[in-house]
């Protein structure tokens, strides 16, 4: 068990001095120059991080957590959303058009990879189980995201919707915890059962309907409006045409 | 997107309906010659339609009859809703409550439109005497009953109708649970020394609870189901916490549990916001999916938002030598949802 600590130390103290013994890879070098371009005014120069509101070149006010040890997991989450770059720090992050190209994007997350962390999961939806991903999506993520995955509210922030997320996008997620989201260990999900988690959201994103009308799978609220305003003046309209007619009749 | 558009011809056709049925009227004004009148200096009496017409037998037959198959299909919702195994039933209470609804409703069209006399009286009030007005209604009135011969009879199966539908309404609400037994609503078998469970029944250990995540927890040995069972378990560092005072040692290595029932209107807390990076995040809290009602995890779930009146109960933790979590003692205060006096207290 020691015996491991210290191996592991040791793996990480590699993985966090790049450029020490071995020639730098070319593509973290590309990813340094794009982060020395477009994050580094948040998050630090060598990733350490912008603990204080610290007004920088261009009169950025730079805000931002260190990125030593989140890996290229975190780095490729971030920048393949679009959650990165960000116009204001203190906003939340919301899925936009990512800003910079996927051989950017590439490039970054090895740069930041080599900070030290996870690397990018890759999780087997396939090996999954529907029934288990319900159940536990149910339990930790449809407090937030509704059980059909559409997104909703915390009190001070936007529980975005999961239509858009891909497989990766989702295993990232809740290992890394977003914004203010939960994050979630492999001793508390396991691997197994993020697989499961990711299959049942992707169930979610192309549910199969069993007929009707699925009014954007939103449950009550757009079941009461159709209800409320297409039923209901439906019905005011033919009450108002018998109405008519009786009295015609009657004259 | 078929449905939608079946859905606007619908809307256009009634639409056109109703615009074709106003112009209609408009050309078929009232020949004055067979309008009653009497007129004096400060009123002015107009009688329209037929005068007191024969009793009607086969459209008091016909509302019979719409009023008595209605109150059976009302009376079906009631039995389709107690047979809990029927296949389709779904439809089958959407079907008998649908056709309840549309039989009362031609009971009262043709009751209105063949039973009940159409007379029109319009009149313009004076300043003085009003001895005529009345006359007037009155005499509308009188004739008002004349057509219908079995009255009892009638009135008997309105009445029958209105207590099948009212009946099969308020069937539902019996499928929100035991009524008269409270006592549900403060059990709970949370005592010094039971074991935290998770899910699968597997002891919580302290060192799995990790921070910025959250775990539901269940009593060892004891139902999952009650309402006083689940709790909300979070880990914050010790020195964050603010705990109300008496509860010193309630969260061994800043470990804390809540009921998982919002004190609101006892749902299921599910929701934990806890910021990745503080400085640029709301700061962290529980909050309940139903209507947001936010608890702070620091300060004894103290309520920071929302509509739920108190704190959630929190359980006192111990670590036992083994390095499992079991609680230290009962809720610091009454579990489950706000109702008739327990809101604040």
């Amino acid at each position: 068990m020691r015996g491991g600590v210290v191996i592991g130390v040791a793996a990480l103290a590699c993985l966090a001095v790049p450029g020490v013994g071995a020639p730098e890879d070319p593509l973290v070098e590309r990813g340094r120059n794009v982060y020395t371009a477009s994050c580094v005014s948040c998050h630090g120069p060598e990733g350490q991080g912008v603990l204080s509101p610290t007004r920088g070149s261009g009169g950025i006010v730079g805000l931002g957590p260190p990125l030593r040890g989140v890996g290229a997991r975190a780095a490729d989450f971030y920048l393949r959303t679009g959650y990165m770059p960000l116009r204001d720090p203190s906003d939340q992050p919301r899925r936009q058009r990512p800003l910079l190209s996927d051989r950017e994007i590439d490039a970054v997350a090895a740069y930041v990879g080599s900070l030290g962390g996870p690397p990018v999961p890759k999780p087997h939806p396939e090996r999954g189980s529907l029934r288990e991903g319900l159940e536990l999506f149910t339990e930790y993520c449809a407090g937030c995201h509704q059980v059909v995955g559409e997104g909703g509210v915390v009190n001070g922030a936007v529980a975005p919707p999961l239509g858009r997320a891909t497989a990766v996008q989702i295993a990232e997620a809740v290992r890394i915890g977003p914004y203010v989201m939960p994050r979630f260990s492999r001793r508390h999900i396991s691997d197994r059962q993020l697989d499961s988690i990711v299959r049942y959201v992707q169930a979610s994103q192309d549910p199969e309907d069993a007929g009707g009308w699925g009014i954007g799978h939103l449950g009550p609220v757009p079941e009461g409006m159709v209800a409320w305003l297409i039923a209901g003046s439906a019905l005011v309209l033919v009450a108002v045409a018998i109405g008519k007619r009786l009295k015609e009749g009657d004259e | 997107m078929s449905v939608l558009r079946f859905l606007r011809r619908v809307l256009v056709l009634a639409l056109l309906l109703v615009l074709r049925r106003r112009r209609g009227r408009r050309q078929s004004a009232i020949p004055s010659e067979t309008l009653v009148g009497l007129h004096t200096p400060t009123h002015v009496y107009v009688y329209t339609g037929t005068p007191a017409r024969e009793p009607d037998l086969r459209a008091e037959l016909l509302v019979l009859v719409l009023l008595g198959v209605g109150t059976v299909c009302a009376v079906a919702f009631v039995v389709v809703h107690a047979l809990d195994r029927l296949p389709r039933q779904t439809q089958l209470l959407g079907l008998s409550l649908g056709l309840a609804f549309a039989l009362f409703a031609a009971a009262a069209i043709v009751f209105g439109t063949r039973l009940v006399a159409q007379d029109e009286h319009e009149e313009n009030y004076g300043p003085e005497e009003h001895e005529q007005d009345q006359a007037g209604v009155a005499h509308i009135l009188d004739e008002t009953g004349d057509r219908i011969t079995r009255k009892r009879l009638l009135k008997l199966a309105a009445g029958g109708a209105a207590g099948a539908l009212g009946v099969a309404l308020l069937t539902p609400a019996v499928s929100l649970g035991p009524v008269l037994d409270v006592g549900a609503l403060s059990r709970t078998p949370w005592r010094r020394g039971r074991g935290l469970v998770d899910r699968a029944g597997r002891p919580l250990r302290a060192d799995d609870i990790e921070i910025g995540t959250f775990y539901t927890a269940f009593p060892a040995g004891a139902s999952h189901d009650e309402i006083g069972s689940p709790l909300i378990v979070v880990r914050l560092e010790p020195a964050e916490l603010d705990l109300p005072p008496g509860r010193k040692g309630w969260a061994p290595e800043g470990i804390l549990a809540y009921s998982k029932i919002c004190t609101h209107a006892g749902c299921a807390i599910n929701l934990y916001r806890t910021p990745l990076f503080e400085p640029t995040a709301p700061r962290a809290a529980l909050v309940c999916p139903c209507h947001y009602s936010t608890f702070d995890p620091a300060r004894g779930a103290k309520v920071l938002f929302g509509p739920a009146g108190r704190p959630l109960p929190q359980l006192p933790l111990e670590i036992a030598s083994g390095g499992a979590l079991r609680a230290g003692g009962p809720f610091s205060g009454r579990i489950g949802p706000a109702w008739w006096g327990v809101r604040r207290s």
